[in-house]
């Protein structure tokens, strides 16, 4: 696939560096990366789309004192860059002075860069690709109840280098490898969607073809002739793959820029019991083959395993050097976000969870944007099923379901089928005393 | 117009050649060139937080056989990269022979000005309006503890160069300016936020202190907020303000109206051509053609010009939305349709400006008529299920209506309903069109393109509305 090596990569961002400095800079830092991707799309058991990209990018962001500014772009020939640092220089010098703006401390920064195997060098061939999806849609479209099939397998292969003014220079290749399907299926009274998809480093931890295929279609079928219930306050169910957005709307309000902002329901919370006892959410970025594995954030700060949540009690916020110069802490190597995110599994069992209560809702998909981080309020369009007595009775949709993220999180049960999935990952998770909206 | 061959190894001619040579046995192609420039800066927490500058150019070249797409694209403009492109493409579709449709409809008319409003107003200009934002704010009430405002704005080039060395090309503005606000009173926090924009200059859309309305309007909204009581659960009567609520008719009816999803027979719609799916009255078109709106355009990204669609005439379906590949397969002509984000992305059929024209009811009748329902004035963002038809949006400034009068504001919440069935549910149309502020960014299968959305207020007997009161 022939991404850019090291070597050129090192090469343009030490040309930045050195012009940036050149043309008045006092601090510089840059981006530079290169990836590779190749896409073959099936739909109904034919070939529907092939797609290679090749993109090339960079971002410098020059200091002159406290002041800062930041250009980007594809265009890597050295005339373009020229232009481009000349006008991040001119725009520097005209932006305000901001106290907090620095590159990051020195000794935060990180020294090596660990081997967690997120590179594989298998290259599949388009025709091989082809192949796993033929295998894939055969599965998918074996019950006539199915009536559009959409699938699709990505290879992605990307190099990167980051490197600023205080000699920092690391960088590493990543791949990624991922295979998906959407199936439609179709009865007299309903037409239902639903997915499933396998995300990895290395090609072969992929989901089985015939596996994936196989339970979009069941998903997707089970889904059929829904009905609409009356408005009620439930024990709600959220099947993993929601489960973890609970996860992320925790990690989005205990960022340091919304903590320093003060736009955020978790604000001044730390140290506070946010969940109820039996919580604990980890960040660990040094997990081999982790979607979300990493080294050292975006700034080049050294990334360390958190415990962020611990017996209920929040522990820390997610700190970059900005946001933590203006709230006097440290970056704990969080400057865009969590790496691998996790809630701690829980004691009970999935079938025990479904027996909690005579009658609940299992939630399988959630549309709408309704988390609002700075009051808590949550509000979302789902789809699920009534489970009663531990077992599914029929499918359920057009309702919402409701609540504040502060009531919720103290109401969390989870299940022990924690499984790396994802970049965050949750067990299945229950939440009392939600409210649902239907008829 | 943009030189994409300028600085390149590769001649113009060449591209050209290597364009024919690959397109000529498929039914059809081109090959995009994109250039654009764009800065965002930002003021918030006191400070100009953020100054970038970013520059982008490409190529995306398609062939197309049959239903097969081959693409490639690239940030490489030279000889090496595009004959590379260029196998990629030939090697997908090695097996398919088409016949080439030269035919592309052309246009004089334009509308919007070959402007670049970055370089329309200097970096300092646009700082000092930020600070006065913040500072017009902080002044107006002491209950503002947050401003974030920004100023985004762009200028994107296209080139495409079709089979046989046809070209067609276009120089697209775009500005957005947006503030949002939070106040908090007595531990209560919430935010208001509100922006315009269009295809136009920075100064003519700032002139006359215009920002200081974008600022009462957000601060209007965030202190609304702060007397809200919870919202109610269930199913009840909505009433829908004028201009951006529209972004129900884009969710509800729009998306399922994109020609692909109807040739793949995945809409709700498919087969409800010529059939009933809303009240008389309902009139819905999807216009490309209004002079500097952020929806428009003079030709979409396939070269097609735009036009003004009519999609359902008093209640009846009468058109989807069409890009070239669709409209080929379902055997009708492209409604110059066809958008993508960027140059690394393929053409699908879109949205532009999506709009419900008059009725003759005010909106006062509206609310007078209803016994216990809501009355939503501003959304946040909404998304919508194609398949099953579900579509939700968020409330961001709503009130309770009892016995017919406008009572307190409510919570945000999603309001949730189904797309074929919502517009029959629609039992007034008011007279009072608006078309939205300029902010709107649709987002489908991960390309965002700007839209924009226009209604009338409107009365719909039965939504569920996602409350926690119930």
């Amino acid at each position: 696939m022939m991404i850019k090596d090291k070597e050129y990569l090192s090469e343009k961002a030490s040309y930045c560096l050195d012009l940036a400095k050149k043309l008045g800079a006092t601090d510089s830092s840059v981006l530079v990366s290169n990836s590779i991707s190749e896409t073959v799309n099936f739909r109904n058991q034919k070939l529907d789309e092939s797609n290679r990209s090749d993109n090339l990018a960079i971002g410098i962001t020059t200091y002159i004192g406290k002041k800062k500014s930041s250009i980007s772009s594809s265009n890597l020939i050295k005339e373009n860059l020229d232009i481009l640092i000349e006008k991040c220089i001119e725009t520097t010098k005209n932006t305000p002075e901001d106290e907090f703006n620095s590159l990051p401390d020195k000794d935060l920064l990180a020294q090596e860069v660990k081997d967690l195997d997120l590179y594989d060098d298998t290259h599949l061939k388009n025709e091989d690709k082809i192949e796993y999806l033929k295998r894939l849609e055969i599965s998918a479209s074996s019950n006539k109840k199915i009536v559009n099939t959409e699938s699709s397998f990505t290879e992605d292969k990307s190099n990167f280098i980051l490197a600023n003014s205080d000699g920092f220079c690391e960088g590493h290749e990543d791949s990624s490898f991922v295979a998906s399907s959407v199936t439609v299926a179709k009865d007299e009274k309903s037409m239902e969607r639903d997915y499933e998809y396998s995300s990895r480093c290395h090609l072969k931890d992929i989901k089985d073809a015939e596996v994936l295929g196989k339970l979009a279609a069941e998903q997707t079928i089970k889904k059929l002739s829904p009905k609409k219930i009356s408005s009620e306050k439930i024990a709600l169910i959220f099947d993993k793959r929601i489960a973890k957005g609970v996860l992320g709307a925790f990690a989005s309000a205990i960022h340091s820029s919304v903590i320093s902002r003060g736009t955020s329901f978790l604000k001044d919370k730390i140290n506070q019991k946010i969940f109820s006892d039996e919580i604990d959410i980890f960040d660990k970025p040094d997990i081999l083959r982790g979607l979300g594995s990493r080294t050292f954030d975006s700034e080049g700060v050294k990334t360390d395993t958190l415990k962020l949540v611990e017996k209920g009690v929040l522990k820390h916020y997610l700190v970059d050097s900005y946001n933590g110069k203006k709230l006097n802490l440290k970056s704990n190597g969080r400057c865009g976000g969590t790496s691998n995110l996790y809630f701690n599994k829980g004691k009970i069992s999935f079938k025990d969870l479904l027996s909690l209560n005579s009658r609940c809702l299992y939630i399988t998909e959630t549309i709408g944007h309704g988390s609002n981080i700075v009051t808590g309020d949550y509000s979302v369009g789902a789809t699920g099923f009534l489970i009663e007595n531990g077992d599914f009775k029929y499918p359920i949709n057009e309702i919402t379901i409701a609540g504040n993220f502060k009531d919720m999180f103290k109401n969390i049960t989870l299940a022990n089928d924690l499984e790396f999935e994802y970049s965050t990952n949750s067990p299945t998770m229950m939440i009392e005393g939600m409210v649902v909206a239907g008829k | 117009m943009k030189n994409f061959f300028e600085k390149s190894d590769l001649l113009r001619k060449d591209a050209e050649d290597i364009i024919s040579d690959t397109l000529n046995k498929c039914d059809d192609g081109e090959l995009y060139l994109e250039d654009s420039k764009s800065e965002t800066i930002v003021l918030d927490d006191n400070k100009i937080k953020n100054s970038s500058y970013s520059s982008d150019l490409g190529f995306g070249f398609r062939a197309i056989t049959d239903e097969i797409v081959a693409y490639s694209h690239s940030n490489e403009i030279s000889k090496n990269s595009l004959k590379y492109s260029s196998e990629s493409l030939k090697s997908t579709l090695k097996s398919k022979k088409g016949t080439y449709n030269h035919s592309i409809p052309k246009t004089n008319k334009k509308y919007y000005e070959n402007i670049n409003p970055i370089e329309q107003k200097s970096l300092n200009e646009k700082i000092e309006i930020l600070n006065k934002v913040n500072n017009y704010l902080r002044s107006k009430d002491s209950n503002v503890k947050q401003v974030t405002a920004n100023f985004n704005g762009e200028q994107k080039s296209i080139e495409i160069i079709r089979s046989g060395g046809e070209t067609l090309s276009d120089i697209r503005p775009l500005i957005r300016f947006n503030v949002s606000v939070m106040l908090d009173k007595n531990g209560r926090k919430e935010t208001g936020v509100y922006g315009i924009g269009g295809r136009k200059s920075y100064d003519s859309y700032l002139k006359e202190d215009n920002w200081k309305k974008v600022c009462d309007e957000a601060l209007r909204i965030a202190s609304v907020n702060l007397e809200s009581k919870p919202a109610p659960a269930g199913e009840m009567k909505v009433v829908l303000g004028p201009g951006w609520p529209a972004i129900l008719i884009h969710e509800a009816v729009g998306h399922g109206l994109e020609g692909d999803f109807n040739r793949k027979k995945t809409s709700a719609f498919h087969n409800l051509m010529g059939q009933k799916v809303a009240s008389d009255g309902v009139t819905i078109v999807d216009d490309g053609t209004i002079d500097n709106r952020r929806g428009s355009l003079t030709i979409d990204d396939e070269g097609t010009p735009t036009e003004k669609t009519v999609l359902i005439e008093n209640g009846i379906l009468k058109n989807f939305m069409q890009d070239r590949l669709n409209a080929r397969l379902m055997k009708t002509r492209s409604t110059g349709s066809g958008r993508r984000e960027n140059y690394r992305h393929i053409v699908l059929p879109r949205m532009r400006n999506t709009m419900m024209l008059n009725g003759n009811h005010t909106q006062e009748e509206m609310i007078k008529s209803v016994d216990k329902g809501i009355f939503a004035v501003s959304f946040g963002g909404g998304q919508v299920d194609i398949t099953s038809g579900k579509f939700v949006f968020n409330c961001t400034e709503a009130y309770e209506i009892i016995n017919g009068k406008i009572g307190s504001p409510i919570k945000g919440a999603t309001l949730i309903g189904d797309g074929p069935s919502i517009l029959k549910e629609v039992s007034m149309v008011g007279n009072d069109m608006m078309l939205d502020p300029g902010i709107g960014t649709c987002g489908k299968a991960g390309q965002g393109v700007p839209v924009g959305v226009a209604q009338p207020s409107i009365l719909i007997n039965k939504m569920t509305v996602g409350g926690t009161k119930l």
